[in-house]
């Protein structure tokens, strides 16, 4: 279980990796955090000629707050956004993930803008940038590009991203005070990948919910938002029939695929499930608040 | 003398090699590079089952670092012929020829078809992925229920069909049971195949001495002289020219008691081309190759009398072997033990039990840790909680009903085998006492009205440990030793060098031969060396596999110890002119029996014995050595004893199961080292949950291992592990002066039993069930009607 042969260059700027990623293509990686390109390289599940190493790029991480939109670079490690104030005070919903995802190892060098990157379907940050409105920052040589959540991911490990673009940071507008948000995932072991997953973002007053945004991961083959879940449940006042209905409009919002995991139906019948302890969740801390 | 105070028998020592292991000072094979080290990589097969029409190595040969290409061909012509991986103990099994590399089939997918050697690991891995090896898929044998079935291919046509072995064991009368039986129990339980994980994967390093003709390979096992004779004798090399030497093992669990093809490929390598060769399994590998084991589907039933005693019970095991019988240990041992366990710890007089073991296009099977023994256990604990259900009787009321009484010893079981010195009653009451039951009966009821499901398991077990001369190996033919043995001296400066025949893989096996040394002899266990693992050095011996080092190595090295340490008090009664027997051996010092006073300390006998001879009188011909070596005689295992119990917690939404608490007692006779033997019991638990509960090798209907990494092959993590509270009764054997029983499965073979009677005590509410392993979210979903 040893990589083939590849080419490796660690890029000192910024530019230095938009160049060399223009340069090569569809040949070229980029290592960040390296805790998934590294495996497939030595199960030779992919055979990349250059690895661009954008470890050293200082202007790639770091996480700031200008304007009520919280600034993450995407060389930020898990690690960091996990202990950072801001993302605590602001970006809960993130907060709440981060100790889903993998362990303390990984954690301490898997980087935000790998995963979401990457957009494996069980990973955490893609849900919870979706489920926030995220924007994704990408650059290329040829400049730079503002691409929304919503458009980005677009299927199994298929993102908006063109070959020659890096990802740079991700802008997150701050969780309004009036909002609540839960994340709840569903995974055999701690830290493995996810069974079934939810990030909810809801505006609840008076146990009636008047915003709701539901995206569900670990499930689908991208992080997939439930528009007739939400439908459901919107402007309706929290109940044991509305409950029931959101589960019901679940079943034509998702497809779960079958994996070794369990079934379709399995999964579809957790991420039921986990609305109604989503939604009762969001009561509960809306009512707290 | 062993139960001297202060003795270091029943004392908590830490492990010798613990310190090193942490600190990172462990040497493992793959820590051994010797100068011009080549590496192995093999070209495995991709396909369940397949001809192998051509292979053409050409562009291999030709890249950077690549010393040799061998087919399966090339390597069979330097062996004396192919396994057969049989034992004239099981009547009318049969395997067909294997050889250590495919040569015009391949029967599963990971079977080694084409070796490269090059100077790294990752040139060889390079040129591997150059060999073109053109298949014909064959129709591959997946499913054991079907592999009998006349539709069904047979994989090894000379053998006629899939059958592998089967076996009936039959007492008393069953179906005369059933027909008066008050309440009768019917159930068929279904158990996932999966494999050992051990943390350091298998691994060799071979080199072969033109000069000298000595080979000499350094691996990752639990039975060097096995290793020695096998790959003798596979790649005719004159065994007392082989020096097998296991350095620190990480982790075996009975998969480092199996010879492995591309190992001796590796090896014929290493004698082809008079240089090193090394070959470590990555983790691909290890899922791929590495022997699997518990594939079995169990139909069973049991007949109880309205007050709750077990009249009867019969079983019927269909086994799903790999594509051969594992040489030498064969496939069947998993089958046969269950024939050999279920419903042991109860009396009742009719029992039959059958099996049929078949082969199946997947990796081959062999043993694994508490063979047979998680599926037994299961099988019949699951249908005393059902007929304790079924009679309204509380279970552990009805094991108290049905346990062996402790003063009915020696007695035969309904198996046919024999039980001596054990313990059911005081155990079962011990775990009543220490999981505070009632109580814990009460909480649960309580907390049932609040909608939290949880359940309590109990599962009694018995456990073959320590296996005699006459049961299987040796005595089916196998060049696999049930003696073990211990060579013990007395240096010159008084130290003590201890060689023996057991091995240690991390559970503490030479700290435990060293604290039975010290105190028999007297010494302090600074002063006591253990040699273990090396064929050049110690006496032969069976190593360490199915429970037996303490028991048979232990009970070796009292032996040898007891030997040396009566020549010593007689050369100290000659020169001190004192009688033997009113002298005594106490903390390297020859005392005075009575009062203790040191009279002469063992660095001066070892002085005189070894340099100043002349000192003792010409009869005198001192050895200051002792060689010892222990055998059961009759019996086929020294079987031990014990209980467990779990609580455990439901989500009946999800299907996820929380593990609460989980109790052992149990007896494995007289404890050596009480925390060594704790955590052979909490380690062996983790092991059974992880089958219970996570681990499985999943083929698809091409015979596709499909979740052949960590990633995906889910293994018991700490995070999710229950306390796990251990208690020893502590029977000592009558088969040998020590006492000592095995240990080091006894918490595997009964966990997954009560487990997932405590799933089913939280489910049984609801109407829910479930007789599978491993109990993912989904087996409880669907067992909830949920899915």
């Amino acid at each position: 279980m040893k990589a083939p042969k590849f080419e490796y260059v660690r890029a000192g700027s910024r530019q230095q990796a938009l160049e060399l990623l223009d340069q090569h293509g569809e040949d070229g990686r980029i290592l960040a955090g390296g805790q998934s390109l590294m495996p497939t390289l030595n199960m030779r599940l992919s055979q990349p000629g250059t690895l661009i190493d954008i470890n050293k790029i200082a202007d790639l991480s770091g996480i700031t707050l200008e304007n009520n939109v919280v600034r993450i670079g995407a060389m930020t490690r898990h690690v960091e956004v996990a202990n950072s104030p801001i993302i605590a005070e602001h970006l809960p919903l993130i907060a709440e993930a981060m100790e889903h995802v993998a362990h303390h190892a990984v954690r301490n060098r898997g980087t935000i803008g790998g995963s979401v990157a990457l957009a494996d379907p069980a990973a955490e940050m893609p849900a919870c940038v979706l489920a926030l409105g995220a924007t994704l920052i990408v650059e290329s040589v040829k400049g730079r590009r503002e691409i929304a959540a919503d458009d980005y991911f677009q299927g199994l490990y298929e993102t908006a991203r063109e070959s020659n673009e890096l990802l740079v940071e991700i802008s997150v507008p701050i969780e309004k005070p009036d909002d609540v948000s839960v994340f709840l995932e569903l995974a055999q072991r701690h830290g493995d990948f996810a069974m079934a997953g939810l990030a909810c973002v809801a505006r609840i007053s008076n146990r009636t919910f008047e915003d709701l945004r539901l995206v569900y991961f670990g499930s689908e083959d991208k992080p997939t938002i439930a528009t007739g879940a939400m439908a459901a449940v919107v402007g309706q006042t929290w109940s044991a029939a509305c409950k029931e209905a959101a589960a019901d409009a679940l079943t034509n919002d998702l497809d779960p695929m079958t994996n070794l995991q369990g079934s379709s139906e399995m999964k579809l019948h957790l991420q039921k499930v986990l609305t109604g302890r989503a939604l009762d969740a969001a009561i509960e801390r809306a009512e707290a608040a | 003398m062993l139960d001297k105070p202060n003795s270091y028998v029943g004392r908590t020592l830490s492990r010798d090699a613990a310190k090193r292991a942490v600190a990172g000072r462990g040497r493992y094979t793959d820590d051994i590079a010797p100068a011009r080290t080549l590496h192995a990589a093999f070209v495995r097969s991709p396909y369940g089952h397949a001809k192998i029409l051509s292979i053409d190595v050409e562009a291999a040969k030709q890249q950077p670092g690549v010393t040799l290409v061998m087919t399966g061909a090339e390597l069979a012509e330097m062996c004396t012929g192919p396994w057969v991986g049989t034992l004239v103990c099981f009547d009318g099994m049969k395997s067909e020829p294997q050889h250590p590399m495919a040569i015009d089939r391949a029967c599963w997918q990971g079977e080694p078809v084409v070796m490269v050697v090059a100077s790294t690991r990752a040139e060889a891995e390079d040129a591997a992925e150059l060999v073109i090896v053109e298949y014909e898929e064959l129709p591959v044998v997946i499913d054991k229920e079907t592999a009998l079935d006349k539709s069904t291919p047979v994989i090894h046509p000379d053998l006629g069909d899939n059958l592998a072995f089967e076996k009936m064991i039959e007492t008393g009368d069953v179906e005369k049971a059933v027909a008066e039986a008050d309440v009768v129990i019917e159930d068929t339980f279904t158990f996932g195949r999966h494999t050992a994980v051990s943390l350091e994967p298998r691994a060799l390093l071979a080199e072969y001495d033109p000069g000298t003709e000595r080979l000499t390979i350094h691996t990752s096992s639990q039975c060097p002289h096995m290793i020695q004779a096998v790959f003798a004798r596979t790649l005719g090399v004159p065994e007392h020219n082989v020096r097998i030497v296991a350095p620190d093992v990480g982790g075996s669990f009975g998969l480092k008691i199996h010879t492995f093809g591309d190992e001796i490929a590796a090896t014929a390598a290493a004698i082809k081309l008079a240089r090193p060769v090394k070959f470590v399994a990555d983790r691909l590998e290890s899922f791929a190759t590495d022997i699997h084991a518990r594939e079995n589907c169990v139909k069973a039933r049991m007949a109880v009398s309205k007050d709750g005693i077990i009249t009867s019970l019969d079983i019927d095991v269909r086994s799903g072997a790999g594509a051969y019988s594992q040489y030498p240990r064969t496939s069947v041992f998993e089958a046969n033990q269950i024939l050999n366990i279920t419903g042991g710890p109860y009396g009742h007089e009719n029992y039959r039990a059958t099996t049929q073991v078949v082969y199946l296009n997947k990796v081959p099977t062999s043993q694994y840790r508490a063979v047979g023994h998680p599926i037994g256990n299961t099988v019949g604990e699951s249908l005393v909680d059902q007929a304790a259900a079924a009679c309204n009787i509380d279970p552990m009321e009805f094991r108290r009903r049905n346990v062996m009484r402790d003063d009915s010893y020696p007695r035969v079981s309904a198996a046919g085998i024999e039980m001596r010195d054990m313990s059911h009653q005081q155990c079962l009451e011990t775990l009543v006492e220490r999981m505070s039951y009632d109580a814990l009966r009460e909480e649960q009821a309580e907390l049932r009205k609040q909608g939290i499901q949880r359940g309590i398991g109990i599962a009694a077990f018995i456990k073959g440990t320590a296996p005699g001369p006459a049961g299987y190996y040796g005595a089916g033919g196998a060049p696999i030793s049930s003696q073990d043995s211990c060579t013990i001296k007395l240096e010159p400066s008084g130290g003590v060098i201890c060689m023996v025949g057991v091995t240690d893989q991390g559970q503490g096996v030479d700290t435990v031969m060293g604290q039975i040394a010290a105190a028999t002899l007297g010494v302090p266990m600074e002063s006591v060396r253990v040699i273990e693992g090396d064929t050049d050095a110690v006496p032969y011996g069976g190593g360490t596999y199915a429970s037996r080092a303490t028991a048979i190595g232990g009970e070796a090295t009292y032996q040898a110890a007891m030997t040396l340490r009566a020549e010593i008090l007689e050369i100290a009664g000659v020169l001190l002119q004192a009688e033997p027997d009113t002298l005594d051996i106490l903390d390297g010092h020859v005392v005075d029996k009575g009062d203790t006073s040191s009279r002469i300390s063992l660095a001066e006998i070892g002085r005189i014995g070894h340099f100043q001879v002349a000192e003792l009188p010409n009869h005198i011909q001192p050895t200051l050595s002792a060689t010892h070596r222990f055998r059961l005689r009759d019996a086929l295992y020294i079987f031990t004893n014990g209980i467990q119990g779990a609580y455990v917690e439901v989500d009946t939404d999800t299907g996820f199961i929380k593990l609460l608490n989980h109790w052992v007692i149990e007896d494995c006779g007289r404890v050596i080292n009480p925390q060594l033997a704790d955590e052979q019991v909490r380690g062996g638990c983790v092991q059974g949950l992880g089958g219970a509960l996570y681990e499985e090798c999943v083929y698809d209907t091409a015979g596709q291992l499909q979740n052949a990494t960590l990633a995906d092959y889910l293994t018991p993590m700490a995070g999710e592990m229950p306390d796990i509270e251990v208690a020893h009764i502590q029977t000592h054997t009558g088969v040998s002066e020590l006492g000592a029983k095995g240990v080091g499965e006894s918490g595997t073979g009964a966990a997954p039993a009560v487990v997932m009677n405590a799933v089913n005590d939280a489910i049984r509410p609801f109407g829910g069930k479930v007789t599978a392993q491993p109990m993912s979210p989904e087996t409880i979903l669907k067992a909830l009607g949920k899915v």
